[in-house]
């Protein structure tokens, strides 16, 4: 994949351009992601092309450097990169998984992120989303496809008041929104 | 709103899965050897047990995964979930 | 004088502020701590509604949620407006508005009354027989008149002002009830650092112990001691009280509902912050606290204003400061009623009498109320009692026969002992069982991880009351129970269920059982002389405890009058299932956030803020918002797409694609992968091709379609309808981990990847092309059906060469954030063809002029490709894909007559036919019609000059070239039977 901004002079448009935020809740633009398929017996070798222990737990985030992989099911990461590092990547997995036994799909532009931030922010959550998130449920690196209302997200915990939320485009306006509301009655 | 325990998250809010209807409803590997009343009864015949009930559901909205739940209609117990491809237990 | 009811001292209240308020305009005064009823009481209210079938006059019988008779309207205006709440639970606030219901003009002077002097006109049931004949007169008049008379409170017409959220949440153990059992459980369950939720409808927690002014728990007073515990409650972090919070349903899977008003006791709110809460808790184990509620007695004419239950009125007493009247008759089968009767008394209310159902009552309230000097009268009922907008006495008589004593009264307070709140755990399918000595349905074995106890578990004292909810926290959250001291406080004993005993003719009596529903024991009695035999039907027949109520008051008295007659012990006879609510709960909390654009998502296209900015009118189809057409200047819709249209034939016009669904199949057997999903064969497609599938369901018929590209020998790239763009990845999905886990593919959604813009009509090319680089897109290089990755603008893209207007066309798959700006730089390049943005309306019409069918337009479910033509792209070597088995089954294959795809031109071509009509041979045949298909598809088509139809007709093809008819509401349209495409059927235009 090409650096993009290097090859046109068009201008994005983001899926929640125009909103700003505010220290609780804001758009995290740009970014690439892919959704990355793996056979078992070929976790190690993508692991190694992708600087990764992709061999964790399902439901939890591995990082390396700006590389994290969210395992979202058995044999499914949902793999959040620099946009700079995306071909490589991309290059890497080919290279080490010659056997063709994976699929590497480019959802850079399918979603959006989310960053939630605060004491409220599981109150915020849990105005929509119905998981726990207790620490002993829900603890810091655990990543998950869930609901939130009518829309489906991807959730990582990043820290104990820290969520990065990722969402599909369309339905980013929605999710929006609906933080907004719920957080009208959160001070923090 | 069941808690349903899915095989690979663990215990997850029913409004994350989508129903699939009776379990070990096997396409036969090669149709063509189906006679049409088998084939009948593939199509359109189910149980509907009150009482205990082998069924799938996905973790629509978690991993995915399509899997097997024995579920007890009545009570709303589910009493095991296992994998596609697991045996009943 | 104000509140001339209001004891100087004593409760809960704050005397040192006054609030107004006014009910049915009048203006009156209480304080903060008041709940309407409690202030209404002060002021001498008894009076606050009209009963819903007889318009009879009630008072306000009870302290708490069981409310039947005090329903009333509460708002400011119509936006905040709630009708039928109970105003023994509204708590009271400055400049409180409320009405009273079901009434007109007035409370004291209603019209419905007349119901009550025809009362004998109206027995159980009546409803059933009664409004037969004649059969118009049911609409005309009967109908209007019982909507108009029935009912209770009325609909606010504004839509409500308040906002409403919503919260899940998650805890060890959920207590149900913050009455002293409820405070042990929630203690002793958070002693071990459990997530402890406790629950309570009340404003303030503390249940039976805010009024209680003897009893001693560890040597503190009972309120002290509620001080203390709700301090060691609130240090703990991981324990949430919630008052005002009325646990309404319990669901599977120890999922409880509560509702939890927030502001409606702060008075008239701003809306900023939402009025109610609807919780959602997962808890580990429920405990179920939620006590008892008091029984009335059944005896004649026991719903005057002033008749109350007696533990109500001594909540009134202890709790607020009020006295119900200045001179109560006591009448009971419980100890209680002494307890209130002796605190009365001591209140300076003069005791008429304490008649006694009992022969031989005893026991220390006994004792106290006879030491006291208050007259007894043991083993006596009451016959009748008078007086009309307010009782003002009533006939003693002993049970055992003889001449009644009227003795004047201004209040009269009864108890029938009391009624374990079982709800909850009866809604959690948990088994009842009949305890005779009790005279109730306790809880059994749970279905639910939970128990129940104190007065809910059927326990008597104070001192087991506590001793229970500690055990039960305590087993809940895996700890040991403390044990409670506690002196002061005998336990109250006694009960009675049925009809009291009351020597009159029973046919001219009215003792009522059910007050909201307006049930009296001759209703049961008739019910069962009509041959109702199970509970389940009286309750039906009689619509005793079917109000919203549920019968809390009336379903054990109910069984108590079934049992004698139908000589059977109560629990043969049974009892009904309690459902949620437990109170009712305002629509509002149910709706939440999800309200106005939050009902539900409104996706919107990356480019959808241009075709907004143009003007564009938007068209629902399923969450999406799509352009329908853009009108210029004045134009209307048809006058739109007959521009739209004539651009895209003669010119060229784009189109906002980026709805369809897509699919990125991914591995070495993708091929083999669509071969088995599919109808089509894929092996031999090229990479860069595209071919058009068709996905049938496994019963063989047509589900969705959609252009597939290869991209790699190991990727396609798959596009599905908008509608069905989840339902056939989920299908996917299901056969790929199911049907074929040996399969090396993986399936990815791609639809919001990337914006689609279709580029349509002969100048589409030279459009296109000043955009692309890295690929040549001339005619010969990318014909019709093929597809090349390349660049457009600098962004990457995956260019299909595809059509579904017939005409030259691309569709231009880029990355979503950039769909807006290549759009505009499309704008821009076509500008010297004059290009026009067109809208689904338009695809319509050019696809239908093609005869391109669309999915769920053309096809409704039973639809076979052979049906729509297209069994021709059937792989026929293929062994197996999903559906074939299906179609090649002998009913289907030996079925002649299935309806197929035609085309239609009306004789006269400027009519358009209706969607969905009817197809018939002959219009003068007698009705009802052989009707041989209908219309699927019909548009005037600006292209042809006239209109064309597709339909689907039974033996259609074999029927080319007749004439048939569609009755129509302007008469019958003669139509001519045609091949399902009218424009271009060579496909020399696609090829350009
Ligand atoms: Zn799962």
């Amino acid at each position: 994949m090409d650096n993009l901004a290097e090859t046109t002079s068009l201008s994005r448009l983001f899926a929640l351009s125009g909103q700003a935020g505010d220290r609780r809740c804001r758009p995290v633009t740009g970014g690439a992601r892919f959704s990355l398929r793996v056979k078992q017996a070929s976790l190690g070798a993508a692991g190694e092309a992708l600087g990764l222990d992709l061999t964790g737990p399902i439901n939890r985030a591995v990082s390396s450097g700006q590389r994290t992989a969210l395992r979202l099911g058995p044999d499914e990461w949902l793999l959040l990169l620099a946009e700079a590092d995306a071909a490589s990547v991309a290059a890497s997995l080919a290279q080490r998984l010659t056997d063709g036994l994976y699929s590497l799909a480019d959802i850079s532009h399918r979603q959006t992120g989310i960053a939630l931030e605060g004491a409220a922010v599981t109150d915020l959550l849990n105005g929509g989303c119905p998981l726990d998130f207790d620490l002993a449920a829900f603890p810091v690196g655990m990543a998950t496809r869930t609901i939130f209302f009518k829309a489906e997200i991807v959730l990582w915990r990043q820290d104990t008041a820290r969520f990065h939320m990722e969402v599909w485009r369309s339905f980013a306006p929605y999710v929006w929104s609906l933080l907004a509301n719920v957080g009208r009655e959160y001070a923090d | 709103m069941l808690l349903i325990p899915c095989p690979y998250c663990g215990n997850r809010p029913e409004i994350e899965f989508a129903y699939g209807g009776e379990a070990h409803v096997v396409r036969a590997a090669d149709p063509r050897k189906e006679d049409d009343a088998a084939w009948t009864e593939f199509l359109y015949f189910r149980k509907n047990p009150r009482g205990d009930h082998a069924e799938r559901w996905r973790h629509a909205f978690g991993c995915g995964r399509f899997f097997n739940v024995k579920r007890n209609t009545y009570t709303d117990h589910i009493e095991a979930s296992y994998r596609i491809g697991e045996t009943l237990p | 004088m104000t509140q001339p009811y209001r004891l100087s001292a004593g409760g809960r209240i704050d005397r040192a502020r006054t609030l107004t308020f006014s009910f049915d305009g009048k203006r009156y005064t209480g304080h903060p701590g008041d709940t309407l009823a409690s202030a209404l009481l002060a002021n001498g209210v008894h009076l606050v509604g009209r009963s819903f079938k007889y318009h009879r006059p009630r008072g306000i019988l009870t302290a708490g949620g069981e409310e039947p008779n005090a329903l009333v309207g509460v708002g400011r205006d119509d936006a905040h407006f709630t009708p039928n709440l109970r105003a023994t639970q509204v708590e009271l606030y400055d400049g409180l508005t409320s009405e009273s219901q079901n009434r007109a003009p007035s409370l004291e002077r209603d019209y419905g009354a007349i119901n009550d002097v025809f009362w004998r006109f109206f027995p159980a049931g009546f409803y059933y027989k009664t409004f037969m004949w004649p059969r118009k007169a049911w609409t005309k008049f009967f109908e209007p008149r019982i909507r108009e008379m029935a009912g209770l409170g009325r609909s606010p017409q504004t839509p409500d002002a308040a906002r409403y959220a919503q919260r899940f949440a998650h805890c060890d153990v959920l207590v149900v009830g913050a009455g002293p059992a409820g405070l042990a459980a929630a203690l002793a369950a958070a002693k071990t650092g459990a997530r402890v939720i406790l629950c309570d409808e009340q404003s303030e927690a503390g249940g039976s112990l805010l009024a209680e002014p003897d009893a001693q728990i560890d040597g503190l007073p009972a309120a002290e001691w509620l001080k203390t515990a709700l301090a060691q409650l609130a240090a703990y972090p991981q324990v949430k009280l919630l008052t005002r919070t009325t646990a309404f349903g319990y669901f599977p899977h120890n999922m409880i509902g509560l509702a939890q008003a927030l502001t409606d006791h702060e008075g008239e709110r701003s809306d900023a912050q939402p009025r109610g809460r609807l919780w959602q808790v997962r808890a580990k184990r429920v405990v179920i606290a939620a006590g008892a509620i008091e029984r009335p007695l059944v005896f004649p004419d026991n719903d005057r204003p002033g008749i109350m239950l007696a533990e109500a009125a001594r909540i009134y007493l202890e709790r607020y400061g009020v006295l119900p009247g200045r001179r109560a008759l006591i009448f009971t089968a419980h100890d209680g009623a002494y307890r209130t009767a002796l605190a009365l008394h001591r209140a300076g209310c003069a005791i008429a009498g304490i008649v006694d159902l009992r022969p031989n009552a005893g026991g220390p309230w006994v004792a106290a109320a006879q030491k006291a000097g208050l007259a007894i009268y043991p083993a006596s009922t009451i016959a009748t009692t008078d007086g009309r907008l307010r009782i003002t006495g009533a006939t003693i008589k002993p049970i055992a026969g003889g001449s009644g004593q009227r003795v004047s009264c201004d209040t009269l307070l009864m108890s029938g002992g009391f009624t374990p709140s079982v709800h909850l755990f009866s809604q959690s399918r948990g088994k009842l069982v009949f305890d005779a000595t009790l005279d109730a349905f306790l809880p059994g074995a749970p279905a639910e991880a939970c128990s129940v106890a104190g007065s809910a578990a059927g326990v008597p004292s104070l001192a087991e009351v506590l001793a229970s909810g500690a055990e039960a926290g305590a087993a809940a959250a895996g700890g040991s129970a403390v044990s409670y001291q506690v002196t002061n406080a005998p336990v109250a004993q006694g009960g009675f269920i049925g009809a009291v005993p009351y020597h009159g003719d029973p046919g001219s009596v009215r003792a009522f059982l059910d007050y909201q529903n307006d049930v009296t024991a001759k209703d049961i009695a008739l019910a069962m002389r009509e041959g109702m035999k199970s509970v389940e039907h009286v309750k039906r027949f009689t619509t005793n405890g079917m109000a919203t109520d549920q019968g809390k008051l009336s379903n054990m008295n109910a069984l108590g009058i079934m049992s004698p007659v139908l000589g059977k012990p109560v629990p043969a006879i049974g009892t009904t299932t309690f459902r949620m609510p437990y109170t009712p709960v305002p629509f509002g909390y149910f709706a939440g956030y999800a309200r106005g654009e939050l009902f539900e998502p409104e996706r919107r296209t990356a480019i959808h803020s241009w075709a907004e900015a143009q003007g564009a009118v938007f068209e629902d189809v399923s969450l999406w918002k799509r352009a329908r057409y853009f009108p210029r200047g004045s134009e209307d819709m048809h006058k739109a797409v007959a521009r739209e249209c004539r651009a895209v034939r003669n010119g060229v016009g784009i189109f906002d694609a980026s709805t369809l669904g897509k699919i990125e199949v991914v591995g070495p057997d993708a091929a083999e992968f669509l071969n088995r999903m599919y109808i089509n064969a894929w092996t031999k497609l090229q990479p860069g091709k595209l071919r058009y599938g068709i996905l049938l369901r496994e019963d063989g018929f047509v589900i969705d379609d959609g252009v597939i590209g290869r991209i790699t020998d190991t990727r396609f790239h798959v596009t599905t309808t908008t509608g069905g763009a989840a339902r056939v990845l989920t299908m996917m999905e299901d056969y790929l981990q199911t049907e074929f886990p040996e399969l090396n593919v993986w399936l990815t959604s791609t639809t919001e990847q990337y914006a689609v813009i279709a580029v349509q009509g002969p100048m589409a090319r030279k459009v296109v092309a000043p955009l692309i680089t890295g690929a040549d897109i001339s005619a010969e290089a990318l014909p019709h059906m093929s597809m090349v990755e390349c660049k457009i603008a600098g962004v990457p893209a995956r260019l299909f060469r595809v059509s579904f207007t017939g005409e030259l066309g691309f569709e231009i798959n880029v990355p979503a954030d950039y769909g807006r700006a290549v759009w505009e730089a499309l704008m821009a390049s076509g500008k010297p063809y004059d290009i026009t943005p067109y809208g689904t309306e338009t695809m319509h019409v050019l696809r239908a002029e093609k005869g391109y069918i669309i999915v769920g337009q053309e096809t409704d479910g039973t639809v076979t490709p052979d049906d729509v033509g297209y069994a021709g792209m059937i792989g026929k070597a293929k062994p197996d894909f999903v559906g074939k088995r299906a179609l090649a089954r002998k009913a289907f294959a030996e079925q002649t007559n299935r309806k197929q795809l035609v085309g239609l031109l009306t004789d006269d071509p400027t009519l358009v036919l209706d969607e969905g009509a009817h197809i018939v041979a002959d219009p003068a045949q007698p009705k009802p019609m052989t009707m041989l298909g209908h219309i699927t598809s019909s548009y005037w088509s600006e292209t042809l000059g006239r209109s064309v139809a597709l339909a689907l007709l039974r033996d259609g093809r074999a029927r080319t070239g007749e004439q048939l008819y569609v009755p129509l509401a302007t008469g019958n349209a003669r139509v001519s039977v045609v091949a399902p495409v009218f424009y271009d059927p060579e496909g020399t235009r696609l090829n350009g």
